[in-house]
């Protein structure tokens, strides 16, 4: 159905009842097409504005978006202000006929647009616009995969040393000779969130070296989750030190999952328990400086990670040692010294590499393109650009 | 507990309970339950104080709120867990009967069957409590750490490296047009042309020496190692400075705090 561009008076209750009528013209070309690569829910309208609607001294005031559902009655889904030019209808059904026409209004009236012809939004299986975004994971991958394979064949990887991690040991010996607790926190996320899989894979050694020494270990926990994990972490430890019945499910305790009554709770065993090491390596957030300035005053060796950019000064501050960013993801495999590990991490270092190559090509480009304004530099630097932007 | 502690504990108890009473009296004619508004005003005030008591040292005024906060939150939160995750997300899409029990909007879908899997996957978790069965809790673990795995490999590589990467894509030389022009126009605008480059010179060689630092394959020494320096100063300069800004946001919450205990609990308009 196809609806002729009119002026239509507004409502008097919406529209100021001015005596002379601001006739405007309507918006045209009102074209809708399909969004592409999404789960067939969405569709782009896109029209020509009215040509009264200017940036100095427009009478258009606002564009009213209509939407026809399988040729019934065309409802107002969205308002939108001057200069609009397209509009993303979104939580559409595939299996709907949607048709849509422009309304522009002045103070006192109306111009309605054509209305589109019906279409139904469209499933795509691949979603084209992250081509580059595998291309980059697929050599990522197939770089840990290799490096996996090369150290598993008994090449020995090399791992630049880190200095916190250097300290674990020392740390824990510490505390065996002092006769006291270490405490590990392991952050106040879930299982979800890859520093929790960081620091409970670090648990791992250290609860090694704490079964090997027989010191004890303390672990209290804002998520169910984690304590789970936590719990068959440090058994496995215990297992392969040839120590089981020294385990004991008490060692790791679920507290809260409220920030705060966490936090509370860890301050007060900091200071009744004074433990002689504290590990704070995980997700942590507001509670960061709370938990070191509270190690810290009991005097504990306080060995601290986080990649929440937020938080590190303060565990720079109050930690002994603390794992920067993707240092604390490093620390499993230079601790454990394991093929896997080792290979992932030298992987991840292969995607480093490609990060400094292209931004040394961006900004050389860039700059080449800035002063020489050559159509072959700038399509080349807008190819790159493309490459390592990613949209939906 | 020493007899000194507990006259001191009778004390504060006291006081507190005169601060009801006034602070009741003070309510009553403005608000209509004056008295439990009295109370939760006090109570507030208590567990404020009782909370920033550990500045000086622990002590039981503490022990009594950090147990109330826990006590109380993990109470909530397994409360939570259960009427907004089992009642208000997975009851109302796999049984209509148990839906009106909980008298929660049943939602029939063609695809609800798929709500068995964490069913199944939770059922499997609870067997850690079976001393026999309990290694069957680690397939459900095993399933969250693979997914979460799989998940944010993605997620980050898209938001932590490849729009990273774009981003430092920023041209060296800004509106150049030769060497004397960029002398004879040199000043210290933040629009002019000396600061836009300096800026992209820092965002440069500030991402490159901070990758360097983290490259892990290759010792730092050499060249490699004085770019490793670079990057780590880098990073601490902005450590520096989100630790300043960061403990100005912790100052706000201290102020709003103690205009809680002047203001709402003490009357003092200061």
């Amino acid at each position: 159905m196809v609806v002729p561009a009119r002026a239509v008076p507004e409502p008097a209750d919406s529209l100021k009842a001015d005596s002379v009528e601001i006739i405007i013209a309507p918006p045209t070309s009102p074209v809708v097409s399909d969004f592409k690569y999404d789960d067939g829910n969405s569709l782009i309208l896109t029209w020509v504005p009215s040509i009264d609607d200017l940036p100095v001294g427009g009478k258009v005031l606002s564009y009213h978006i209509f939407r026809s559902d399988n040729g019934g009655e065309a409802k107002k889904i969205a308002e939108l202000i001057p200069g609009a030019n397209y509009y993303k209808d979104e939580d559409l059904y595939s299996d709907t006929n949607y048709a849509y026409h422009v309304v522009a209004l002045s103070s006192n009236s109306r111009a309605a647009s054509f209305q589109t012809a019906s279409i139904r939004p469209q499933r795509e299986w691949v979603n084209l616009n992250l081509k580059y975004l595998f291309f980059i994971a697929l050599i990522i991958a197939a770089s840990v995969i290799y490096f996996i394979e090369t150290a598993k064949r008994g090449k020995k990887l090399f791992v630049r040393k880190i200095a916190g991690l250097e300290a674990v040991d020392e740390a824990i010996g510490r505390a065996t000779e002092m006769g006291r607790t270490i405490l590990f926190i392991p952050g106040i996320h879930d299982m979800d969130d890859v520093q929790t899989l960081a620091a409970i894979t670090i648990l791992g050694r250290v609860s090694r070296v704490v079964a090997d020494y027989d010191t004890k270990i303390r672990m209290p926990v804002a998520r169910s989750l984690v304590m789970t994990a936590a719990r068959e972490t440090i058994k496995a430890s215990y297992m392969s030190a040839g120590r089981p019945d020294a385990y004991n499910d008490d060692m790791v305790n679920y507290v809260t999952d409220e920030q705060f009554g966490y936090v509370a709770a860890v301050d007060g065993i900091m200071v009744r328990e004074k433990p002689a090491t504290i590990f704070l390596l995980g997700a942590f957030f507001a509670e960061s400086l709370i938990l070191a300035e509270t190690g810290n005053s009991v005097g504990a060796i306080q060995i601290a990670g986080t990649a929440r950019p937020a938080q590190l000064p303060f565990f720079i501050a109050a930690c002994d040692f603390t794992l920067i960013g993707e240092e604390l993801f490093a620390a499993s495999a230079y601790l454990s010294g394991e093929p896997k590990q080792l290979g992932s991490l030298k992987g991840q270092d292969v995607g480093k590499g490609i990060a400094m190559l292209a931004i040394l090509l961006g900004v050389l480009l860039s700059t080449i393109a800035a002063v020489g304004d050559t159509e072959t530099i700038t399509d080349i630097l807008n190819f790159i650009t493309r490459v390592f932007t990613v949209t939906n | 507990m020493k007899r000194t502690t507990l006259i001191l504990m009778a004390l504060v108890v006291i006081f507190f309970a005169l601060s009801w009473i006034f602070k009741a009296m003070a309510f009553k004619g403005v608000e209509e339950h004056y008295i439990l508004q009295g109370f939760l005003v006090t109570l507030a005030a208590f567990l404020t104080l009782s909370i920033m008591s550990f500045l000086y040292k622990d002590n039981p005024f503490y022990k009594f709120a950090e147990h109330l906060f826990v006590g109380i939150s993990a109470a909530f939160w397994m409360s939570m867990g259960f009427w907004s995750t089992i009642v208000g997300n997975l009851f109302p899409r796999l049984s209509e009967g148990m839906s009106n029990f909980f008298k929660v909007h049943y939602i029939p879908g063609d695809y609800n069957f798929f709500f068995y899997v964490p069913v199944i996957l939770g059922i499997l978790l609870l067997m850690r409590l079976s001393r026999n069965y309990g290694w069957i809790s680690r397939w459900s673990l095993a399933f969250i750490v693979g997914t979460t795995a799989g998940l944010n490999f993605i997620r980050y590589l898209r938001s932590d490296f490849i729009n990273q990467v774009s981003s430092t894509f920023v041209p060296l030389l800004v509106d150049w047009q030769g060497i004397g022009h960029f002398f004879s126009s040199l000043n210290l605008s933040a629009s002019g042309q000396f600061i836009m480059m300096l800026a992209n010179w820092v965002i440069f060689l500030g991402v490159m020496c901070g990758i360097i630092y983290f490259f892990f394959s290759k010792e730092h020494t050499g060249l490699f190692g004085r770019a490793s320096r670079v990057g780590i100063w880098i990073l601490m300069i902005t450590f520096g400075a989100s630790f300043g800004y960061t403990v100005m946001g912790r100052i706000s919450l201290l102020v709003g705090r103690i205009t809680f205990l002047f203001r709402d609990w003490l009357g003092l308009n200061i």
